[in-house]
C-alpha cells in the first residue's frame, strides 16, 4: 500500500517536473494559429473583409469573432483551406463581401495621370511608383490587384485588367472539366 | 567487359513504328522565307534580344544574349534581315503566343567568323562550357536544359560516368538512330569534349537493340578511336520507357536515382547523341546550334523521313515538303505518341526541343469517354517509377494537391503507360499534368503572398515610424516653445524680483 503511494507520488513528482520544464523549454512564442490562418489568406491587403488588412482578419478569425468566408479574392479554396484548418464546416462566399474574381492588375494610363500621389497612399503593397506632379506607374509584379488605388484617382486614369498567362504560367486544362464540356456539347 | 543489365520496374512492349521513316538517309529542309525563333527553346530564363528590328544579320550571329545562368544565347540559322520582334504563336501545348524575333531569309547563307578549336585541351573546362553555352546548345532530346550546366560538375560531384541516351524508345522517333547511322564521327568528338569537360572516366553509349544500323556504325566510329578506351557501347533491350533518364541509368547502371535528386548525385551525367553531334559542332567547327534533325513520320505523312531543319523552320513547311494529307489548321503531334502535345495552328515554327512530328497515328482508339476507375491496377503495374497512378488520379481529381505530393506525383516523368492499359480509357497523364501545373501554380501564388506580406508589414511599419517621428517633432516643438516660455517667465521673474530687490535696498 504504502509502496503504491510512494511509487505514484515519485512518478506525479518526475513527470509534473518534465512537463514544466517542457512548458518552459519549448515555450510558443506569438499566436501560432494566427500565423496559420494568415498564411493561409491570399495577402491582397483589399480590405474587403471589413478588416484594415489580411492579418486583423487572421486575428479575428482565431478570436472566433468573425467567420471564414469574408475572403472574396481568396475565393472557394481558401475557405477549404481554412475549414480544415479550423475544424469547421465550410461555407459559401460571403456576397456581402464580394464575389470571386479571376486575378487582377492595376493598369495606369500614364497619358491621362496628373501625378496627385493618392494611388502612392492608398496602395497596400507599395507597389506603385511615382512622385508628386510626376507620371505614377504600377509594379506589375508586386501588385496584389486589391482595387484600392481606383477610387481615390481623380482623373480615373487605373483600369484593372485580368491576368493573362504566359506559357510560363500556363495551367493544363482540369480533364474532368473537359469530359463535361465534351458530354454537353455532344 | 560491362556488367550485367538491370531493369527497371514496368514499362511496355510497343509497336516500334520507326522503319516508315528510316529508309531515307537525312534530308535537308529547304529554306523558308521567314523563320520564327521564341526567345524561349530552352529551360529556364528566357534569352533578351541584341539586334534591332532591320539589322541585317548572318548565319550564325548571335542574336540574343543569355539572362541570368539558366539560359542560352540564340543564334540566326541564316543570313538575312530581322524583320519583327514581337509576340508569335508557338509551339506550346497552351497555344499561348511569346515573344519572338523573326527573320525574312535572303537565301544567300553568308555565315559569320567562325572560330575553330582544333586541340580543346589547350582550353580549361571553364572556357570550353562558356563556348557551349554562347553557341546556344540545350539538351535536345525534348526537355532543353541547358547543356553546358549537364557539363560542370561542380566542386561538390565527381562523375564517374558519361552516358549517351540513345534508347529513342519512344515510337515512330528515329532522329536520334538517323544521327548515330550517319554521323557517328561527329557523336564521337562531342563525347571526347564532354568526357574532358567533366572529367568523367567512362563513358556509356545505351543503345537499344532494335536499332542494329545505329549500333553497328557506332561501333565503327569507336574502332577508329583507340584513345577512347573507357567508352563502350551497351545494347540494351526495347523497351518503353528506357529512354527515360532515370529508368536509363537503372538499366545501365543497377543504380536508381533518389527521389528529388539528380543523376550526377550518384556520379552520372546523360546526354542526347544529337547534343553531343552539337557540341562537337560548336567545339571543333564553331557552330552554333542553329538546326536539329527532326522526324516527320506518321500515317498522313507520304515521305516521311528526317530532316536537317534550321530553327524557325515553320512546321508547315516542313510539313508541305514531306507532303501530308493534313488540311490546314488539323492538329499534329509534336514527340511522340506516348509523350507529345498536341499542337494546332499553322504558324508554329520548329524549335530547339522539336525532336518529332508526327501525322496521322496508327491503331489508335477514338477518343472515347472515360469510364470509372475499377481500380484494376493495371497502371500501378506498368508506372516505371513505381507510383499508384490510380491513387494519384483519385487526388488529383478531387484536387487534393496536399496528397498527390505525398504520392511522389513528382517522380511521375509523364511517359503515358498508364493511360495506354487503362482499361477505362482515363487519361491519367492529362490529371498529372493538371496537377503538377497547379501545384506549381499555387507555390507561385504562396511566394506573391509571402511578398505582398512582407510589403505590406514594411508599409505599416514605415507609417508608424513616420507617426513616431511626427509626434516626436510636434513633442520637442511643444517642448522647446514651453522651454523658452519658461524662459521668459523666469527672465521676467529675474527682472522682477531684481527690481523688487532693488526696492528693498532702497528701502533699506
Amino acid at each position: 500500500m504504502l509502496t503504491a503511494i510512494i511509487a505514484i507520488t515519485l512518478l506525479a513528482l518526475i513527470l509534473g517536473l518534465v512537463l514544466g520544464f517542457a512548458s518552459i523549454r519549448f515555450k510558443v512564442e506569438g499566436d501560432p494559429i494566427v500565423d496559420q490562418i494568415d498564411k493561409i489568406l491570399p495577402q491582397t491587403q483589399c480590405g474587403q473583409c471589413s478588416f484594415a488588412g489580411c492579418r486583423p482578419y487572421a486575428e479575428a478569425i482565431a478570436a472566433g469573432e468573425v467567420d471564414i468566408n469574408r475572403c472574396p479574392p481568396g475565393g472557394e479554396s481558401t475557405i477549404q483551406a481554412l475549414a480544415d484548418l479550423l475544424d469547421v464546416e465550410p461555407k459559401p462566399l460571403d456576397e456581402e463581401c464580394g464575389v470571386e474574381k479571376p486575378k487582377m492588375l492595376a493598369v495606369i494610363d500614364e497619358d491621362r495621370c496628373i501625378g496627385c500621389t493618392l494611388c502612392i497612399q492608398a496602395c497596400p503593397v507599395d507597389a506603385i511608383l511615382g512622385a508628386a506632379k510626376h507620371m505614377h506607374t504600377v509594379i506589375a509584379n508586386e501588385c496584389t490587384g486589391c482595387e484600392l488605388c481606383v477610387e481615390p484617382c481623380p482623373v480615373d486614369c487605373i483600369d484593372m485588367v485580368e491576368t493573362q498567362p504566359n506559357p510560363h504560367t500556363w495551367r493544363w486544362p482540369d480533364p474532368s472539366h473537359v469530359d463535361l464540356q465534351r458530354r454537353t456539347g455532344s | 567487359m560491362s556488367a550485367p543489365l538491370s531493369r527497371f520496374p514496368g514499362g511496355l512492349k510497343l509497336p516500334g513504328h520507326k522503319k516508315r521513316s528510316t529508309q531515307q538517309p537525312i534530308r535537308k529542309t529547304p529554306l523558308s522565307k521567314h523563320l520564327v525563333l521564341p526567345l524561349q527553346q530552352h529551360i529556364g530564363a528566357a534569352a533578351v534580344p541584341i539586334v534591332e528590328v532591320g539589322e541585317k544579320v548572318l548565319k550564325g550571329q548571335r542574336i540574343a544574349r543569355a539572362e541570368g545562368h539558366v539560359s542560352v544565347c540564340l543564334h540566326a540559322p541564316t543570313s538575312g534581315v530581322v524583320s519583327a520582334i514581337g509576340e508569335h504563336a508557338i509551339p506550346h501545348p497552351s497555344g499561348l503566343s511569346a515573344p519572338c524575333i523573326t527573320i525574312e531569309t535572303d537565301g544567300e547563307e553568308r555565315w559569320i567568323e567562325r572560330q575553330q578549336i582544333a586541340d580543346f585541351r589547350q582550353h580549361s573546362a571553364h572556357e570550353l562550357r562558356q563556348i557551349i553555352r554562347d553557341a546556344g546548345i540545350v539538351g535536345l532530346g525534348g526537355a532543353g536544359f541547358p547543356s553546358f550546366i549537364k557539363l560542370n560538375p561542380g566542386v561538390h560531384h565527381t562523375v564517374e560516368t558519361l552516358l549517351i541516351n540513345g534508347a529513342e524508345c519512344e515510337p515512330y522517333i528515329s532522329c536520334d538512330d538517323m544521327l548515330m547511322r550517319e554521323r557517328a564521327d561527329g557523336i564521337l568528338d562531342g563525347v571526347e569534349i564532354m568526357l574532358f569537360a567533366l572529367r568523367a572516366s567512362r563513358c556509356i553509349l545505351a543503345i537499344e537493340d532494335n536499332k542494329p544500323e545505329a549500333i553497328s556504325a557506332m561501333r565503327y566510329a569507336l574502332s577508329g578511336r583507340p584513345h577512347l578506351s573507357q567508352t563502350e557501347i551497351v545494347i540494351v533491350p526495347t523497351r518503353y520507357p528506357t529512354g527515360g533518364e532515370k529508368q536509363l541509368i537503372q538499366v545501365v547502371t543497377g543504380k536508381q536515382v533518389p527521389s528529388n535528386k539528380l543523376p550526377i548525385d550518384i556520379g552520372i551525367v546523360c546526354h542526347n547523341p544529337g547534343t553531343a553531334y552539337a557540341v562537337g559542332r560548336a567545339i571543333l567547327h564553331g557552330e552554333p546550334l542553329i538546326s536539329r534533325v527532326v522526324t516527320v513520320t506518321g500515317t498522313d505523312v507520304t515521305h516521311a523521313g528526317n530532316f536537317e531543319t534550321l530553327f524557325g523552320t515553320p512546321i508547315k513547311d516542313l510539313l508541305a515538303f514531306c507532303e501530308t494529307r493534313r488540311q490546314p489548321d488539323e492538329p499534329f503531334i509534336q514527340g511522340g505518341p506516348m509523350m507529345g502535345y498536341s499542337l494546332a495552328g499553322d504558324d508554329l515554327p520548329i524549335t530547339k526541343t522539336a525532336n518529332c512530328i508526327l501525322v496521322g497515328v496508327e491503331d489508335v482508339a477514338p477518343p472515347a469517354q472515360p469510364l470509372p476507375c475499377i481500380r484494376c491496377g493495371d497502371c500501378a503495374d506498368v508506372c516505371p517509377a513505381s507510383l499508384l497512378p490510380q491513387q494519384l488520379y483519385w487526388y488529383s481529381r478531387a484536387k487534393d494537391f496536399d496528397k498527390t505530393r505525398d504520392y511522389n506525383l513528382f517522380d511521375c516523368i509523364e511517359c503515358g503507360c498508364c493511360d495506354y492499359v487503362c482499361p477505362s480509357k482515363i487519361p491519367l497523364v492529362s490529371y498529372f499534368r493538371f496537377a503538377k501545373t497547379e501545384i506549381m501554380n499555387q507555390e507561385r501564388e504562396h511566394q506573391k503572398a509571402d511578398l505582398a506580406r512582407e510589403r505590406h508589414e514594411s508599409r505599416l511599419a514605415r507609417l508608424q515610424r513616420e507617426q513616431q517621428e511626427k509626434e516626436e517633432r510636434q513633442r520637442q516643438r511643444k517642448a522647446a516653445l514651453a522651454a523658452s516660455k519658461a524662459a521668459k517667465a523666469k527672465e521676467e521673474a529675474t527682472t522682477s524680483s531684481e527690481s523688487t530687490d532693488s526696492v528693498t535696498e532702497e528701502k533699506a
